[in-house]
């Protein structure tokens, strides 16, 4: 645990964990995930503070992930998948989504329920190699859309670095709509591993809030 | 995007990731091994644990792939996502696919794909708007606008035709520093209410709105397409510039004499009816002609009018290599704008041309610059410091195999 409860019944709009690059993960913070009840995105919230483990190795696959594939439900009730950047703050798993591609956004505003996949080698740098779907309740961040991401450039600048040199101020003139960013936000319920990254094995399932209830 | 193409580029991808929905309304992701036969996926069995995958008609096949860069990031993104309905019985599962989706940036490159979004980024702010009961519009501090609205670095093509005009009237012992200034002040603010009128109007009749491949030299400055500046902003913008071009021209008539008037009034009016209707030279063929009329004869003449009260042949002379290789800005930048200026109606010479002849129309414009300046020594109109130009003679052959490569 590294938060006590009564902080985190407050919106976590400026997160305090530090991202530590050389372990390609959260500094001192291992792998706690924390959702707190009242908070008023995240349904289905059992009993006061809950505090749960995410699995190390998905931990470490969502460190150093550049792509994980994320699938959000659409307004007909039907899946919708882009590929995007996931981030792993200590929290929660967070993600940046410019306002030329918002329908995920809008999907995920009427219904919050998401899946993630963590499984492509080449995108995912982690030695041994394993396999993971986060299924969870995402939220969207968007009352800054201008300055509320930059809380997440140093995650993004850890796995790709050349964005730092995208976001001066002449470089953003060129498509400056890219840079107007909504933070995804995924309170994860259910986590699926695969060790070995072979999916025609019965994978290993921690239902996170169950796990520390 | 069409499902045959999807269902070929299919087995380029190694790996794919199975979508289907959960016991308790989640969505629940999968990775597996497929092959394409006959037109559907057939997939390898995948273990999702206590929560077995079922028949369903609300499937996806997701498959995406990125080159890492270490120490930099990642490029050649692609990805599919297929849609239809997953059967599950027997050794393997087969996959219908109905509908296919995606993006390849080898195909369609980031930016284009950033252009062509524009609607749904507008369409999110309106949303958030009327979530906020207050316009939320895109920010950007209000120097970087004026910057991006007015195209600033563009003002290069007046300075060199007005110093041009500056260094013929000194070459015959005439320049006063305080003309200079305003000849520079009246010029450069044509100029800008020209690049702000353009934008106007090239919105107002739909050039720019599906134009989704400008560049930083062509497609206008976007701000209006951007939500940056508002179109009233813009209107006001562009009659502040022409305010003071037209007091400052009408100073200099009053300094200079009559004489300057006649290159004034047509250069205003050349600028505003560039795009502007009924006019709108720049639809009908006449752009690249009025830009060499605008930033040769009119600006350099003009300039060496205010400064000696006469015309003469030397800064004439002087105005047309000038004219052409700013008119052959306007020109090379013309060539990825074609396909939208078509479609908005902006016949262009490039447009009407054949690719083959605008090339070549480049060819012989360029040689016509530095042969007119080569002349110009040769017969003793211009001094031979003037050859330094030849110098630059490589750029011209650069954007010459630029042009071929588009």
């Amino acid at each position: 645990m590294w938060m006590g409860g009564s902080s985190l019944l407050r919106p976590p709009s400026k997160p305090r964990v530090r991202f530590d690059q050389r372990r390609g993960r959260p500094g001192t913070l291992g792998g706690s995930v924390h959702v707190a009840r009242g908070y008023p995105y995240h349904e289905g919230v059992t009993s006061a503070t809950v505090v749960a483990e995410m699995p190390g190795p998905v931990v470490e696959l969502l460190s150093k992930a550049l792509v994980g594939e994320l699938t959000v439900i659409d307004r007909n009730g039907r899946f919708r998948t882009d590929p995007l950047i996931p981030f792993w703050d200590g929290r929660y798993v967070l993600m940046t989504s410019s306002i030329l591609f918002s329908r995920k956004l809008e999907d995920i505003k009427r219904n919050p329920r998401i899946s993630l996949s963590l499984s492509d080698p080449v995108g995912i740098r982690a030695q041994p190699f394993s396999r993971a779907t986060i299924q969870g309740d995402a939220r969207v961040i968007d009352d800054d859309l201008h300055q509320g991401w930059y809380r997440l450039v140093p995650l993004w600048e850890a796995k790709e670095p050349i964005i730092k040199t995208f976001l001066k101020p002449l470089q953003k003139l060129g498509l400056p709509l890219f840079w107007e960013r909504a933070i995804i936000e995924i309170v994860p319920k259910r986590v699926l591993w695969w060790p070995d990254g072979d999916t025609t094995r019965d994978p290993q399932v921690t239902d996170v809030r169950q796990a520390a209830a | 995007m069409n499902l045959g193409h999807a269902l070929s580029r299919l087995p380029g991808y190694p790996h794919a990731v199975l979508v289907v929905p959960d016991d308790d309304g989640y969505p629940l992701s999968v990775a597996t091994s497929f092959r394409v036969v006959d037109g559907t996926v057939e997939v390898t069995p995948a273990s999702t644990g206590p929560r077995a995958v079922r028949d369903t008609v609300e499937a996806r096949l997701v498959v995406s792939h990125i080159r890492p860069y270490p120490g930099v990031g990642y490029d050649q993104r692609r990805y599919i996502e297929l849609s239809g309905a997953l059967s599950v019985g027997g050794p393997v599962w087969r996959f219908t696919p109905q509908a296919a989706r995606g993006w390849d940036e080898q195909a369609l490159s980031f930016p284009e794909l950033c252009q062509r979004a524009l609607p749904q980024a507008r369409r999110y702010l309106a949303i958030l708007s009327t979530e906020r009961g207050r316009e939320v519009k895109p920010q950007m501090n209000a120097g970087w606008r004026f910057f991006l609205a007015t195209r600033l670095p563009f003002l290069t093509a007046t300075i060199v035709p007005v110093f041009l005009g500056f260094a013929a009237a000194a070459y015959d012992h005439h320049f006063s520093i305080g003309l200079a200034a305003l000849t520079l002040l009246g010029a450069l603010t044509v100029h800008l209410g020209l690049n702000v009128a353009n934008d106007i109007f090239d919105t107002l009749s739909g050039v720019d709105e599906v134009n989704f491949t400008p560049t930083k030299f062509s497609g206008g400055s976007r701000v209006l397409q951007y939500g940056l500046v508002s179109l009233r902003q813009m209107m006001a913008l562009a009659a502040v510039f022409y305010a003071v071009a037209i007091i400052v021209g009408l100073v200099l008539v009053a300094i200079s004499g009559l004489g300057l008037l006649w290159l004034g009034v047509a250069g205003v009016l050349i600028s505003y009816f560039y795009t502007a209707p009924p006019l709108r030279l720049v639809h009908r063929g006449l752009g690249e002609l009025c830009v060499a009329l605008g930033f040769g004869p009119i600006m350099v003449l003009g300039t060496y009018f205010v400064q000696t009260g006469q015309y003469a042949l030397r800064p004439l002379i002087l105005s047309i290599p000038v004219a052409i290789l700013v008119m052959l800005i306007l020109y090379a930048n013309e060539v990825p704008d074609r396909f939208a200026d078509a479609k908005a109606g902006k016949r262009t010479l490039v447009v009407r041309m054949r690719p083959a002849a605008v090339i070549r129309g480049y060819v012989a414009a360029v040689a016509v610059a530095y042969l007119v300046l080569s002349a110009g020594v040769v017969f003793g109109v211009l001094p031979w410091p003037a050859l330094i130009s030849l110098l630059t003679i490589p750029l011209a052959y650069q954007t010459w195999k630029g042009l071929k490569a588009h």
